[in-house]
């Protein structure tokens, strides 16, 4: 009845992740309680659950990030203790807890913290950048989303229902074959990157649509801000490289489920494949991360230095130039096979070429600050900390892309400090620049610069002390994955890290502080003009929090940076414009089409790992029922009148024009 | 286990190139790191002194030389990275004096197993070898993958089951160095730590001797019993009764390792693994 599942599967003898989990329920039903009783439920159905505005469904994926990042933290704080006292000892964490928690750390801060961090930012800010209303396929992107939450549910249910993977965070076989791993760890791992897979294609084909077909008028590719190149990049690579994730994790589930032989040690199965197309997913995956990141740097950059961005061509072939060639070295992870001294010189100086793109942008980041009268807001304050330290993640990536040196440092600690440093430096304080750029955008109130100041410093510094210490570790010869050690040398280094963990703590509390103090404040904090940092591009151009339509008109771009140049054109005149001629704005309506199918998808992911077949059919039924119904509907939008459109954007004009007479009176 | 005090030619020239690479690297990435902190500093806001040029958005000369800056540091690294590739590729031989001696490794879940195949002996982790003397290895997995890594001899290579790598260091110095596995195999994998001791040419001979007088014989029969999953505390040594004994692991002659014996629940029975075929 319930295939492999019964009462063994719950780990009542182990405290640690009993505990962790009765929290996370407790929280989670108290959370649900007060929803219920306060009456918030239709609200959040009606508003959020099946919402299909991009900009909420930015947030959720932003807020799923945020959770999923502090149980991705919890795991990095573990492993860092853990390392600190496994000396000559087992530690605290007996080696199957420990190999699940860096197996969970890497998938869900990748999969479940950055993926949904950076997709979430672009569906927030792209449409408002392109001066359109809304994405190419609304409902499609609410799919997207909840499909993605769905693996991050499925990998929080293996905390406390059976195992997670105990193999890494890319289950390399044949370690993860089923006579090697017997138990359902890596089918969680397998099932929920498919089913949140799904979800990021959908997003990655959904957004390059909408860069490629929804534009306003006159926003020509190269008049687009920097952020929807990167964008574009980015989804251009997740369309690409996703469907071979896909297929080979396909190709695992074979081997797990119906005894197929593609990566088993019997019968013909060879682990090198895998290693190829994983990584063939793997190395693109960087770029889709690290891009949105570069294009996120290039908004602040340019906006907190009152200039335009240097080299603005120069960057859109840097960019398309790494979205390219992302695709051609993903062997440099594999040096240590054994290829041939051909093979591994030509990827790896195809690696390093990358690194001239890359190059070129810190330059113009660099030239944009030149000459620019830089304010020191703290998403200004992440992209200098940004700089600094992707330049030295840079040093050490083309260090580890010259094979000789790869010999010595492969899978070795300075590995793992590598690529925490572009990940970390790269994408997570491009996350946060984002996060504090646009959330003004987002909620109509900025957030505390106190607080978000100690966070940034508290991270950076955090950053170095834990971090700096795994490249010196790594050059003593430890490798990564360790659960205990006798070697005398890399001890006070992984007390140091440990030391630096906590500093890196003390930086995402001040970050939850910074929201907590900020909600508080909001009225004082207020962001009327709809434009708090003085932007360039479209978004800026209405309110904050834009109205569900986000332009009563569609904006007429006449160049780069169009806001710039609109505000620019309207200081010289004056600004009693002609009352404008509103008209009805048809706007998609809400569907509960992805909520619903990434129900049915959990239960079928579930049923799935757990081998129980009447639930995989009952679940695989509903989530296809559930896209019938939604291709079978009669009406998918509705209109909202030309007299409530003009009632909205008066007020937002008005407010507007009174704060720009009163700085124009000063 | 310092990577930058190597005791052999391979570590030396790896680690001469890593640090060569870091410097040639430098160059570029110090003055760099100052530009970035002092723009950042002397275009801020509040300082009268520094000039808002909003206009300065395009200069063909600027982008020109930065394109050409990491253009030209790529190239150079670029040429060291093949030459590099081609002198010191796993494969090439390290010429030693004396005869050189062939070990053949297989990484056993959580073990080394080295086979002496000219000298007929067999060790578990420890690897005894003379010093000066070209070290031809050959390498394979019983199972799953491992990486073979002595870091203070250089270069690491995996070890897969049904294949065959091959290694060439030499060691230059007498002394114990240490070896480990760098590719996560599973739980045992931080316990596949394996002594390396560098003993004269003079030395081995006897060693070798000394080694084959003990009664354990390695067949494949107690190869199978040695590669059942495992921590291996101590340092057994064999007779090797049959020299073909690693041709006949890497062909699969002998099936790979059986991976976690199904029969004992404990330690299993939250993975729902108990009734997994």
């Amino acid at each position: 009845m319930l295939g492999k599942l019964d009462w063994s599967a719950i780990p009542f003898d182990q405290p640690i992740p009993l505990v962790a989990g009765a929290v996370v329920l407790v929280a989670i039903l108290a959370v649900l309680i007060w929803v219920v009783v306060k009456g918030h439920l239709p609200y959040l159905w009606r508003e959020w659950i099946t919402s299909v505005d991009h900009k909420r469904i930015g947030v959720m994926y932003i807020l799923l990030a945020s959770v999923m990042l502090l149980r991705g933290g919890s795991d990095a704080i573990m492993m860092r203790i853990q390392q600190a006292v496994a000396y000559q000892s087992q530690g605290y964490l007996p080696p199957e807890h420990y190999n699940q928690i860096f197996s969970a750390h890497g998938t869900i801060m990748i999969f479940f913290v950055a993926m949904p961090f950076v997709i979430g930012l672009m569906n927030l800010i792209v449409p408002l950048q392109l001066g359109v209303r809304d994405v190419a396929f609304p409902t499609l992107n609410s799919v997207g989303f909840w499909l993605t939450a769905t693996g991050a549910l499925l990998v929080n249910i293996s905390l406390v229902v059976g195992e997670f993977a105990r193999t890494g965070w890319l289950a390399f076989p044949p370690l993860s074959e089923l006579s090697y791993s017997p138990g359902v760890g890596v089918d969680y791992y397998a099932w929920s990157l498919q089913i949140s897979g799904v979800g990021t294609l959908l997003a990655g084909i959904n957004l390059v649509t909408t860069v490629l077909k929804l534009r306003t008028k006159g926003m020509n590719y190269l008049r687009m801000p920097m952020f929807c190149w990167t964008t574009l990049a980015s989804n251009l690579l997740i369309v690409a490289a996703f469907p071979i994730l896909t297929a080979t994790l396909a190709m695992l589930l074979l081997d797990r489920y119906l005894g197929f032989h593609f990566f088993t040690n019997e019968a013909g199965g060879n682990v090198m494949m895998f290693m190829n197309l994983i990584w063939a997913w793997g190395h693109p995956e960087v770029y889709i991360l690290v891009l949105p990141a570069f294009g996120i740097f290039s908004e602040v950059v340019s906006t907190f230095s009152g200039k335009a961005l240097f080299g603005y061509r120069s960057m859109v072939l840097a960019t398309m130039a790494i979205c390219v060639i992302s695709f051609m070295v993903w062997l440099h992870h594999f040096f240590t096979m054994g290829a041939g001294p051909d093979v591994n010189a030509i990827f790896g100086i195809a690696s390093m070429i990358i690194a001239v793109p890359t190059g070129v942008k810190i330059y113009n980041w660099l030239f944009t600050m030149y000459g620019g009268r830089i304010r020191f807001a703290t998403p200004m304050l992440w992209a200098v900390g940004f700089m600094v330290t992707f330049i030295i993640g840079g040093l050490t990536g083309v260090l580890v892309a010259v094979p000789p040196a790869d010999f010595m440092l492969h899978n070795s600690m300075f590995l793992v400090a590598h690529f925490h440093n572009v990940i970390i430096g790269g994408v997570l304080f491009g996350a946060f620049a984002g996060f504090e750029y646009w959330f003004p955008k987002a909620f109509g109130f900025r957030l505390d610069e106190r607080w978000g100041k100690a966070a940034f410093w508290f991270t950076f510094l955090g950053f170095y002390v834990t971090f700096m210490p795994l490249y010196i570790v790594g050059m003593l010869g430890m490798t990564r994955r360790m659960q205990h050690y006798d070697v005398a040398a890399w001890r006070p280094w992984m007390i140091v890290a440990a030391v630096g963990m906590a500093v890196l703590t003390i930086g995402v509390i001040c970050q939850i502080m910074q929201l907590v103090v900020s909600i508080r404040n909001r009225e004082a904090l207020r962001d009327r003009t709809g434009d708090p940092w003085d932007g360039r591009s479209l978004e800026w151009a209405t309110s904050s929090p834009p109205p569900v339509f986000n332009f009563a008109f569609h904006p007429d771009v006449r160049g780069e940076d169009a806001y710039w140049a609109m505000k620019a054109h309207a200081r010289q005149q004056s600004f009693e414009h002609e009352v404008p001629e509103y008209q009805d704005i048809e706007m998609p309506r809400n569907s509960p089409t992805g909520f619903v199918c990434a129900f049915f998808a959990t239960i079928m992911g579930f049923a799935l790992i757990w081998h129980i077949w009447w639930m995989v059919i009952l679940g695989g039924i509903g989530a296809f029922a559930t896209f019938v119904v939604f291709a079978w509907r009669d009406h998918d939008e509705y209109v909202i009148p030309a007299e409530e459109v003009a009632r909205i954007d008066r007020v937002n004009l008005e407010e507007r024009r009174s704060l720009v007479s009163m700085a124009g009176a000063v | 286990m310092n990577l930058l005090d190597p005791q052999g030619p391979v570590a030396a020239a790896n680690s001469t190139i890593l640090v060569d690479s870091v410097f040639i690297m430098l160059v570029i990435v110090v003055p760099t790191i100052f530009a970035i902190l002092a723009f950042a500093f002397w275009f801020r806001a509040s300082n009268p002194k520094a000039r808002y040029q909003p206009e300065f958005v395009y200069s063909g000369r600027v982008e020109m030389v930065v394109w050409a800056i990491p253009a030209l540091t790529v190239i150079l690294l670029g040429g060291v990275a093949w030459i590099g590739s081609h002198q010191l590729d796993p494969a090439a031989p390290v010429p030693g004096t004396g005869s050189p001696v062939r070990i053949q490794a297989v990484s056993l879940d959580w073990k080394w197993l080295f086979i002496y195949p000219d000298q007929r002996i067999a060790t578990v982790n420890t690897l005894t070898v003379p010093v000066g003397a070209e070290l031809n290895f050959q390498l394979t997995s019983s199972s799953v993958m491992n990486t073979f890594f002595i870091p203070q001899l250089g270069s690491m290579i995996y070890t897969m089951n049904g294949m065959v790598t091959k290694l060439n260091l030499r060691a230059d110095n007498e002394g114990k160095l240490q070896g480990l596995s760098a590719h996560f195999s599973g739980d045992g994998f931080p316990d596949m730590m394996f002594d390396v001791n560098v003993i004269s040419p003079l030395a081995f001979p006897e060693w070798v001797a000394a080694t084959a007088k003990t009664d354990a014989v390695l067949n494949a029969d107690s190869y199978k019993k040695l590669m059942q999953q495992g921590i291996e505390k101590g340092r057994p040594v064999y007779r090797l009764d049959d020299p073909r004994l690693f041709d006949l692991i890497a062909t699969q002659h002998i099936p790979p390792g059986p991976g976690p014996e199904l029969a004992s629940e404990a330690g299993r029975s939250h993975s729902g693994g108990h009734d997994a075929r």
